[in-house]
């Protein structure tokens, strides 16, 4: 097995808000995350694709695809995008790292035809970030 | 290969934390040339220092109420409390216990540190990651 990883990064506000919380609630959870005006991040996402080189092309899978899997799955969805107003995979959630990884994985995993999705990790700064993979997959 | 193979989605939430600290490598098991053979430059009479960097991930379900596998601000408190508060600035031989007779490599750090947040209420701890410099790291994922 071999394994493919193929960075991107994205800019997107957020806000952590619950609707079911009060106030004080809210903001003793979330903290500054609460900030009603909301707050961004640049994200950065690794894509860890899994498989056996193609003997003919000798790729995991073609990274151009990738590429484009990513644009249109990921940029374009959340790059520059407010993730509480404008994802609709997000609407009802709150937008904490886990979520926004869940939500990235779950739009991926079935895309990828060549190989297997192995793991994401989304960073949320350079100290904050979520790795998201298949039970048993990374530590066999 | 089928997504279906495969086991439940995992979610492991990681956090960096940093501390400063000296150490000296020296066993007193191992001679005086021993000593020096073995750990080199390390093993200089008054030790020295890193910066180190310290990653721990911990998983479980996310909150539906709350997103988080577990709140950034309990981790924090928590790593502080039993990690940071004891070795930023100290210096590890003379200052933590429990290197009172062990060898504080960074082999060791990870078991130290592994076990120090093995109690951490709100999730599971998955392993802890030193680096001791840029170029040097370290994993612990408990026995």
């Amino acid at each position: 097995m071999v394994t493919i990883t193929r960075k991107i990064e994205f800019a997107a506000s957020h806000r952590y808000h619950n609707p079911a919380f009060s106030e004080e609630e809210n903001r003793r959870v979330f903290g500054k995350c609460n900030n009603p005006h909301g707050h961004g991040h640049n994200y950065t996402l690794e894509v860890t694709v899994a498989g056996e080189p193609d003997p003919v092309t000798g790729m995991v899978l073609d990274l151009k695809e990738l590429k484009d899997l990513l644009e249109r799955e990921v940029m374009q969805r959340m790059d520059h995008r407010h993730l509480n107003f404008e994802v609709p995979e997000l609407a009802g959630k709150i937008p904490t790292c886990e979520n926004v990884a869940r939500v990235i994985w779950e739009l991926l995993e079935p895309k990828i035809i060549q190989g297997r999705l192995h793991r994401i990790r989304l960073y949320e700064s350079a100290d904050l970030f979520v790795d998201c993979y298949r039970n048993g997959a990374l530590r066999a | 290969m089928s997504v279906a193979a495969q086991g439940e989605l995992k979610i492991e939430l990681c956090r960096r934390y940093r501390f400063a600290a000296s150490h000296r490598l020296h066993s007193p098991r191992l001679s005086a040339e021993e000593n020096q053979r073995v750990y080199g430059k390390c093993n200089n009479p008054y030790g020295h220092g890193h910066n180190y960097v310290l990653e721990v991930s911990v998983s479980g379900a996310a909150d539906p109420a709350t997103g988080m596998i577990a709140n950034l601000t309990e981790l924090d408190g928590y790593v502080a409390r039993q990690v940071l508060q004891a070795f930023d600035h100290r210096n590890l031989n003379e200052e933590v216990a429990a290197f009172r007779g062990v060898v504080p490599t960074t082999e060791n750090l990870c078991v130290e540190i592994y076990a120090r947040l093995k109690g951490f209420p709100a999730a599971r701890l998955e392993r802890v990651r030193v680096e001791e410099t840029g170029n040097n790291s370290f994993e612990y994922a408990g026995e």
